[in-house]
């Protein structure tokens, strides 16, 4: 997307979407996400080689999301479900299939687009947080308020998710779950379109799993961020506006909560 | 500063021993590069410097006498620039406090000081004033090393008369950069110095008046020197030329050009060692680095960093050793570069030897270095490029094992688990255990080839001071005697043994091969002079045909048995025809051998002596040397064991300077490629050493595997670079070889001995310090981190 020959009508609408006030997105929480598609997958699948064995990670999946959702997507391991999000994030190809980003086929992007899909649109929350060891909490953010094109000061975010007071720990010096924290800020900092967090509260104790929860629910309420959260722990699913579970590869269920309820009302 | 940017630092400085360990190895390989450069670049340009401004000869012929009118003739000569004729003398001096005589090469000078072919430059004192014709300009290196100073007076010895000379100035001529005395290769400043006298004043000393023994000429651009030799040979044939030669047969310039030439071998041979191992150990850190990160690389990406900017960030982790390495070793590449250059001065007068340091030597070996750098990082940086992020977010794979020939049943029950860990660690990857010993080797062999020279000069030492001499003195005769000088040799009180040869000078051709060269007629081979070859094997003479040094029948291009065409050029001038009967290899100059008797036979003149090997009675040595500084028929005395003494000062000094230089880099090398191969492995299996202490090990056992497989290593790289560095030290004596000398291949117990308890050394601090990292690992810790 750096090529202007490459930009397509796509650009427009994220354009589009970024311009629009949050507010005016907000205006009708049961109703958001309704207007906007942001992501269409249509029949798509994932198998890999392990030696000599075909593992099918992902069977026929089609599915879309739309603007400012929480969605949850449940499996058990080996559900394929981080494969999934591995490839809504650009991380990933499938091996037959489309998806869509607005209207934009990123399964046909090259590796440059891809990239900068990733460092414009999506930020990503992993299990294991991922943080550079030997940078400290506000320079992990700073690693991606440095290359996104209209960040929000590494600090507010560090403030958006509590930690206004630990900018210059380590990641040795940290929490898990202030660690993930940190993870969180620096998924959304650099203001995505789309979170994708791939077990956050994996790693975590019951509490601190569900402070971690408060903050993705807080980034999607008052940013609007379009948020998949993918967990093989059903309780979580009480917080999503919407549902969607994977088994052996395959889509099993897919349903909306009428009704979300607050993370620290959860209970597993 | 960029986070990116702060990363890398804060991980060099995690890693900043192994790091120290690149940029150490860069810097020796920079600093031998820019010093060695540096001091070929400044011997150049300080030879032609010399050479223009005191405008050195380009051909150069002496005759016996020629009367003057010739300089007119030949400079009509088609090609000839300028030409100057001289008077020339080898005398005996007094020398004060020296109880043997020391010989003096008189050159005459103009009275008024002119600009002449030759020139000399005047470091202290004055010009000769005309009408005195005591005054004389002596070289700088006899006056420094006799403690004698412009004012003093010596005695000479000229055509028979004893004259006292006055020391006016104290010179250097770009004749004699390197100032020996003829028929010696060693420069022994005591015992031999140039001194410049009025044209004049020598004139009438040697009754040479309208006459001149010496010509020297400068070629026009363009002119063929060839052409120009040929006619000055025909020119000066019936006056007792020996035929003229080319500035490549001058013997001072040859020293300095050869010397030249080995300091570019230098350049070459030493860097690419150091280089090739930087990328060796770049590439195994570098890769050590993109493995354990793996995690990171694929959450830079998932962030939106491009390929470029994560390949461009490890590249870092290469470049970065690399830049310090470049500007320590350029440092200490000029300092080495001047301290070489003082060494320089010993050997060679120059009238000034300017060290010059370039910034094209710094920027090619800097660039040449980074290249290495980035090379060494390739392999690493491609893969971190070209990980999948979505795949790296999983673990490396295990390694795969299978059952490999330490497996077999009946070696199982004999081989203790650690061991066998060991064993089969090292042989599920054995090219990565293939290239550590490889590049320990190396750092063996450059131990090995530092001390060989050591060596080969300790032979070349043994071979022409003692092997192939006992004599005490050579005597040299003014002009060849007749045989009957034995007679008064021998009545001489004090001589026990006494000896004869003759150097006969000759034109020698084989087909279209020719060259100028003296055939020693020698009496005996078994008494006081010897034939040893470089490999320290005695010789005996044909009773006929002539024995040739194996460089000089290259040379020519004979082999024993051809028939070699040979001309006399002095006395009746005889042609005649010579069977080679063998060649000889031997460590110093070109020669050929005859027996005295054939010899004399061949040139029909009923016998000829040039000089005498005497070996004296030492409680009656000083006397007879007062007896030889009188002598009107010896122009000098050469004194073996004051030559050995000069000559292993001087070589001392060179030779540990250097030899300490290379250790030290040895050194360095040793311990990067141990140190750094020891701390992969410890990185490598941090998990699976702690596992097993979790399991019950001790630290002595988890040590043992750790330690056990570099040492193993360490034991198989150093036969290994025994042979690496026999052959490295064969290429270097192949490569330093000249019509000068050739080293011979010997290597000493203690040179094999040194560089084993080198690598030993090394190897134990390294696997110190590495234990003391194992030791301290945290079991808890270790476990959780997820590699």
């Amino acid at each position: 997307m750096n090529n202007p020959q490459v930009v397509d009508s796509s650009v427009d609408v994220i354009t589009h979407i970024q311009q629009r006030p949050l507010v005016e997105m907000l205006d009708d929480p049961l109703d958001r996400g309704q207007h906007i598609e942001v992501l269409r997958i249509t029949d798509l699948s994932k198998f890999y080689m392990m030696g000599e064995v075909r593992v099918d990670a992902l069977k026929h999946i089609s599915l879309e999301f739309h603007a400012g959702e929480l969605a949850v997507l449940l499996g058990a391991s080996g559900s394929g479900k981080s494969t999934l999000l591995n490839i809504i994030g650009g991380l990933d190809v499938p091996s037959s299939g489309k998806l869509f980003f607005h209207g934009r086929e990123m399964t046909a992007a090259t590796e440059a687009e891809l990239t900068a899909y990733r460092r414009r649109s999506i930020g990503f929350v992993f299990q294991f947080y991922n943080l550079i060891s030997s940078l400290s909490a506000l320079e992990n953010v700073q690693l991606v308020t440095e290359i996104a094109d209209n960040p929000m000061p590494a600090e507010e975010a560090l403030r958006l998710v509590d930690l206004g007071h630990r900018l210059n720990h380590f990641p040795a010096q940290l929490s898990g779950g202030e660690q993930q924290r940190v993870a969180i800020a620096r998924a959304v900092a650099k203001r995505p379109e789309l979170l994708l967090c791939d077990e956050p509260t994996g790693a975590l104790d019951f509490q601190t799993g569900k402070l971690v929860l408060d903050v993705l629910e807080k980034v999607n309420r008052e940013l609007g961020t379009t948020t998949l959260v993918i967990t093989h722990n059903a309780s979580i699913a009480g917080m999503a506006d919407r549902v969607v579970r994977l088994r052996s590869g395959e889509l099993s269920e897919d349903r909306q909560n009428l009704t979300r309820m607050s993370p620290s009302e959860l209970v597993w | 500063m960029k986070p990116l940017q702060r990363k890398l630092l804060r991980e060099l400085m995690r890693l900043k021993g192994q790091m120290l360990a690149v940029a150490a190895v860069v810097a020796c390989g920079i600093s031998v590069f820019v010093s060695m450069s540096s001091v070929k670049h400044s011997l150049e340009v300080s030879r032609q410097r010399y050479y223009n401004k005191y405008r050195f000869a380009d051909v150069f012929v002496q005759v016996k006498r020629a009367p003057e009118f010739y300089r007119e003739t030949v400079s009509r000569i088609p090609g000839v620039a300028s030409v100057s004729t001289r008077i020339t003398a080898d005398v005996t001096l007094d020398v004060p406090g020296l109880d043997e005589p020391a010989t003096a090469r008189l050159v005459s000078i103009p009275e008024y000081r002119t600009p002449v072919l030759n020139d000399i430059f005047l470091k202290k004192g004055r010009y000769i004033e005309p009408g005195k014709p005591e005054e004389v300009i002596a070289s700088k290196p006899f006056l420094e090393a006799n403690h004698l100073v412009p004012g003093d007076r010596i005695s000479a010895v000229i055509n028979g008369r004893k004259r006292s000379l006055l020391i006016v100035g104290m010179g250097l001529s770009p004749e004699y950069i390197y100032e020996v005395q003829p028929g010696s290769f060693f420069p022994d400043k005591r015992r031999f110095g140039v001194f410049w006298m009025g044209r004049r004043s020598l004139e009438s000393a040697l009754d040479m008046s309208g006459a001149f023994n010496d010509l020297s000429l400068t070629l026009a651009h363009g002119a063929s020197e060839k052409d120009v030799i040929m006619r000055l040979d025909n020119l000066f044939k019936r006056y007792g030329s020996l035929g003229a030669y080319g500035r490549s047969e001058h013997l001072s310039d040859r020293f300095i050009v050869d010397e030249i030439k080995q300091v570019g071998i230098q350049i070459t041979f030493l860097p690419v060692v150091f280089l090739a191992v930087a990328v060796f150990l770049l590439n195994i850190v570098l890769r050590r680095i993109v493995a354990t990160q793996r995690d990171q690389i694929a959450v830079l990406k998932a962030i939106g960093y491009s390929n470029e900017d994560v390949g461009l960030h490890y590249l870092g982790f290469a470049m970065i050793p690399t830049a310090f390495g470049a500007v320590a070793g350029t440092l200490l590449g000029a300092w080495l570069g001047r301290g070489l250059m003082n060494i320089y001065t010993e050997f060679y007068n120059f009238a000034e030897l300017v060290y010059y340091f370039r910034f094209e030597d710094v920027a090619l070996s800097v660039l040449l270095s980074f290249a290495a750098a980035i090379f060494g990082a390739l392999g690493a940086v491609r893969s971190a490029v070209q990980l999948p992020p979505a795949e790296a977010m999983r673990p490396d794979s295990p390694l795969l094992y299978k059952p490999g020939i330490f497996d077999r049943e009946s070696l199982r029950k004999k081989i203790p688990v650690s061991v066998r860990i060991i064993l089969r660690n090292l042989e599920r990857r054995p090219w990565k255990a293939a290239l550590s010993v490889l590049m320990t080797s190396l750092s063996v062999a450059i131990l090995i080839a530092g001390r060989y020279t050591y060596d080969s000069l300790d032979r070349m030492v043994q071979v022409e001071f003692t092997a192939k001499h006992r004599e005490d003195v050579t005597v040299i005769f003014n002009n060849p005697m007749p045989p009957r000088v034995r007679f008064n040799i021998a009545s001489l009180d004090g001589v026990i043994e006494h000896e004869y040869y003759r150097e006969e000078p000759v034109r020698m051709s084989f087909g279209h091969r020719v060259r100028r060269q003296s055939i020693k007629g020698m009496e005996s081979v078994k008494g006081l002079q010897r034939l040893v070859d470089k490999a320290n094997l005695q010789f005996s003479l044909p009773p006929d045909g002539i024995l040739l040094t194996s460089t000089l029948a290259a040379l020519l291009g004979v082999r024993p048995g051809d028939k070699l065409q040979i001309d006399f050029l002095q006395g009746r001038q005889l042609h005649t025809e010579l069977l080679v009967s063998g060649t000889i290899d031997e460590i110093l100059g070109l020669s050929a051998y005859m027996n005295l008797g054939a010899l004399n036979r061949l040139a029909g003149d009923g016998g000829a002596l040039t000089a005498a090997y005497l070996r004296l009675d030492q409680a009656k040595a000083g006397k007879l040397y007062t007896t030889f500084k009188d002598m009107p028929g010896v122009s000098g005395i050469m004194m073996l064991k004051a030559m050995k003494q000069s000559f292993d000062e001087l070589i001392a000094q060179s030779m540990n300077t250097s030899t300490v230089i290379l250790t030290t880099f040895a050194c360095v090398l040793a311990f990067a490629v141990v140190y750094n191969g020891a701390r992969i492995s410890l990185s490598e299996r941090a998990r699976e050493l702690t596992s097993l202490r979790v399991l019950g090990m001790t630290k002595g056992e988890i040590s043992f595997i750790l330690l056990g497989e570099q040492a193993l290593l360490t034991i198989a790289a150093i036969p290994l670079g025994f042979l690496i560095g026999i052959g490295l030290s064969a290429l270097l004596a192949h490569a330093l070889s000249s019509e000068l000398y050739r080293l011979p291949l010997v290597f000493s117990a203690f040179n094999f001995l040194f560089a084993f308890i080198v690598i030993v050394l090394v190897s134990v601090v390294s696997a110190f310090l590495v234990r003391r990292r194992l030791t301290s690992l945290d079991l808890v810790e270790v476990l959780k981190t997820r590699e």
